[in-house]
């Protein structure tokens, strides 16, 4: 199969450059047929003929590759079709070239409608999510009701092989699915925010140049760890020590918990906050500062009294993303906070979240057809959502924040 | 400090101003912790996997000579080489094993010096060899075979040799065993080529991560296919052509949000719409690959819009006043500019989409593989994922192959960052 896509890709480039040269030439050679001087009467240079005839049969092949496809042709008389139909239009593209033909036009034309497709692809993306997760979350709510969904204090997914099971009958409330992910979200945020933050006022305000020309790349170093590497440091480092160090104080902790996950994803999202916070302290106008100097403030004064005030639109916003990011974040939490689903505000259990959730349900073998999968969209259209209004909130607020200081 | 009556300094307002600047102190250690901090967890992150990650680039194996007995693996001496690959190898490194050792003759014990040596590796090497040259049957060959993940662990000092026997995973005979092989030079360290060249295994003393780096190459390539053409189309497109309008407006947000969607969401979207309705094949990197793109589109999209803008006007002016046309200008000249940017911005998001797990669990990129995959539409795993995969094992020396995986795959990403960062400031402009 790949083969031929790589032959296909082959023949029609061979195609369109062939009928580039092709058309190329002919029309140089009107130029100069036309006598001295004729080049300033074209429309076009010779090029861009040479690219409209190529643009030209490439889509007619292409058209010719799509009609094959559906005939469903044999597929060397798809490819003579193609070569054919594209060889006529390059002809045909070729014969038109004359003084008055603009072609630039076309092909400029063409270009632009390239363009634009490639910007309606990312629409398209958002629109693909959207339909894909509502429609599975649709089919979902007709087995399980969207309230019982929404309020429901059980979820345990496993729908029962024998009707006589107890306690297998699959319970869809997804309560403490959300606490769960709340809980982390906050554990992370309770440690990046103020380290986050005071990095950045650090940063800007006291350090020297050459130290920040230092500490910055290596606070950046964490953004670019990979979410796995993450998870597996939670798993195998961070859990156990935690779990130690709670045993030295004598009580006992799962190395599996909330606290593990949570204060991994906040170290995950520090520099996440500091660069954030970092653009919008920079964003507050040295007037500010200079007249609480002059009042005679001292920095840390200036910084929690007047660019820390002025910027607490910009780190809400800030720190709304940095939600989002946490709420939305997996690997962490698939390896390092544990699959059952306890509804509970201790830090110090293992709790469950949504996105381990949906990977739980959805790898591994799986029929479209059974609550238990379709159960995954349904959280997947709650996360979403979820980030979709923490962005669109911490969008406006941010972009609000800059219109009033510029 | 000169005395005077005023109030400011007067007792009071001294102690006061004391207590501010202590508290200025105070703030500035807040600012040097946090930064502690941070530093502290990186340190702390790479020196755990550095610590347990880089005994798994060295490896024991163990030289034998082992006497390819003809009356076992080719009794009727056709010397067909499909024939032999089925022989009995198991026993002859048995075989070897014993006449090593003369003196273990009982069951239990003998059960126990097999597994000195890698169970499946040992023998598969051995089929492998005679597969390819059926001549040596009935040789004796000098071979050095992988040893079993449990002596390579008990020699690489993981397994306490103080534990009782019971509660350790090589026995006191084994130990001793091992001693005299060490002791004569028939075990030895060497560098583990088979971390890097073998596909994954049940067997920690065979696995390896050249399937997933293959994988992940190929996912890496549809990925950079999708992304980077389609995202500077865009990009130029917002920049340049589009209307100032709502619909516009719409785009740009809608990018923007695209950008902060969680990974996991693109999984899903993959497994709903090129998994189950447009039927590509399940675990395949041209699913992945597709998915990634669509990921990294955001990305690249944003960052070539960041350079765009920051080529002055002037340039696509000048060109428009000696009569280029609008594409010609930006094609021609504003483009060019960018070229730098667009390249590094390109290549970083490359690095983010070659470290992304979650989605590619959920199109099946999860699979168990023992093949390096051959083309984008073989079932194939990722780095990551392998990362992801081995670290569900707790033992020893799986969290040793996790942690090597993983100082592999950041080494990759530091590269492809630093590059980056070395082109920009080689190429890069500033207006």
């Amino acid at each position: 199969m790949l083969n031929s896509v790589f032959l296909l890709v082959l023949v029609l480039a061979a195609l369109m450059a062939a009928s580039f040269v092709f058309a190329r030439r002919k029309a140089k050679a009107t130029v100069v047929a036309a006598g001295e001087g004729a080049g300033l009467i074209f429309h076009s240079q010779p090029g861009y003929y040479g690219w409209l005839a190529g643009i030209v049969s490439g889509l007619a092949a292409l058209m010719a590759l799509v009609a094959g496809a559906n005939l469903s042709l044999n597929p060397w008389m798809t490819l003579t079709l193609m070569m054919v139909v594209g060889l006529a239009g390059s002809y045909f593209a070729a014969s038109r070239v004359s003084a008055e033909f603009r072609a630039r036009t076309y092909v400029e034309f063409f270009i632009k409608t390239l363009l634009v497709t490639c910007s309606l692809i990312a629409v398209f993306t958002t629109v693909g999510i959207i339909l894909s997760l509502v429609f599975e979350s649709f089919r979902f709510f007709q087995e399980v009701s969207f309230l019982d969904f929404l309020t429901g204090l059980q979820w345990s997914p496993q729908t029962a092989m024998r009707s006589d099971q107890v306690g297998q009958s699959g319970a869809f409330g997804a309560i403490p699915v959300f606490t769960g992910t709340f809980l982390i979200m906050a554990i992370a945020i309770v440690v990046a925010a103020p380290i986050g933050l005071l990095i950045a006022i650090y940063l800007s305000e006291y350090a020297e140049k050459r130290t920040r020309k230092i500490v910055k790349p290596v606070i950046e170093i964490l953004a670019g760890v990979p979410t796995v590497v993450y998870g597996f440091f939670a798993l195998m480092t961070v859990g156990p020590a935690i779990r130690a160090l709670a045993e030295t104080m004598g009580f006992s902790v799962p190395t599996q918990s909330a606290i593990t996950a949570g204060l991994v994803m906040g170290i995950m999202i520090i520099p996440f906050v500091s660069s954030l916070s970092d653009d919008v302290i920079n964003a507050v106008p040295q007037s500010m500062r200079d007249g609480s100097y002059a009042l005679g403030a001292t920095k840390s004064e200036t910084m929690t009294k007047v660019v820390f005030a002025g910027a607490l639109p910009g780190i809400i916003g800030a720190l709304l993303l940095a939600v989002s990011r946490a709420i939305g974040e997996t690997m962490i939490v698939v390896l390092a906070a544990g699959r059952a689903a306890n509804l509970t505000g201790n830090p110090f259990e293992a709790v469950t979240t949504v996105t381990v959730q949906i990977v739980a349900l959805l790898t591994g073998d799986q029929e479209f057809d059974s609550a238990k999968t379709l159960a995954a969209f349904a959280l997947g259209l709650m996360l979403f959502i979820i980030t979709l209004v923490l962005n669109f909130i911490a969008l406006i607020i941010v972009r609000r924040y800059r219109a009033r200081y510029e | 400090m000169p005395e005077n009556n005023s109030i400011h300094a007067s007792e009071y307002a001294l102690k006061r101003l004391n207590k501010r600047h202590m508290r200025e102190r105070r703030f500035k250690m807040a600012g040097l912790g946090a930064i502690f901090v941070a530093v502290f967890a990186l340190i702390w992150l790479m020196s755990s996997i550095l610590g347990s990650g880089y005994k798994a680039f060295y490896t024991h194996s163990m030289t034998m000579d082992i006497e390819l007995t003809e009356s076992l693996l080719d009794p009727q001496k056709l010397r067909e080489p499909d024939k032999l690959r089925k022989g009995n190898f198991r026993l002859i490194i048995q075989n070897s094993l014993y006449a090593r050792f003369p003196d273990v003759t009982d069951r239990k014990a003998r059960r126990e010096l097999f597994d000195i040596v890698s169970s499946s590796g040992a023998p598969n090497l051995i089929r492998q060899m005679v597969y390819q040259n059926p001549d040596l049957v009935g040789q004796t060959l000098t071979i050095k075979v992988p040893t079993s993940d449990h002596v390579d662990q008990l020699l690489k000092g993981n397994i306490d040799r103080n534990v009782k026997e019971e509660r350790r995973k090589v026995s006191d005979r084994q130990i001793a065993w091992v001693d005299e092989l060490i002791a004569s030079g028939e075990i030895k360290a060497g560098f583990n080529t088979c971390f890097f060249f073998c596909a994954d295994s049940q067997d920690a003393e065979l696995a390896g991560i050249m399937g997933a780096f293959i994988g992940s190459l190929m996912t890496l390539f549809i990925t950079a296919l999708i992304a980077i053409p389609i995202g500077i189309g865009a990009a130029i497109w917002l920049d340049e052509f589009a209307p100032r309008n709502k619909l516009v407006d719409f785009i740009e947000i809608n990018i923007n949000n695209l950008a902060a969607v969680p990974s996991i969401i693109f999984g899903v979207l993959g497994l709903a719409i090129f998994i189950n309705f447009f039927g590509m094949p399940r675990s395949a990197p041209i699913v992945g690959g597709l998915v990634l793109g669509l990921r990294a589109l955001p990305t690249v999209i944003i960052a070539t819009r960041a350079t765009l803008m920051a080529v002055p006007q002037s340039i696509r002016d000048g060109a428009l006043s000696v009569g280029a046309s609008h594409i010609q200008a930006v094609f021609h000249h504003k483009l060019p500019q960018a070229g730098p940017g667009i390249l590094t911005g390109s290549i970083i998001a490359m690095a983010q989409a070659l470290g992304e797990t979650a989605p590619l669990l959920m199109v099946g990129m999860v699979a168990y593989l023992t093949e390096i995959p051959d083309g984008v539409t073989d079932p194939a795993t990722v780095l990551p994922v392998q990362i992801f995969i081995w670290a569900g094992n707790a033992e020893r020396a799986w969290i040793e192959k996790t942690s090597a995986a993983i100082i592999l795959l950041l080494l990759v990403l530091f590269l492809i960052n630093g590059f980056a960062i070395w082109l920009r400031n080689k190429l890069e402009k500033r207006w």
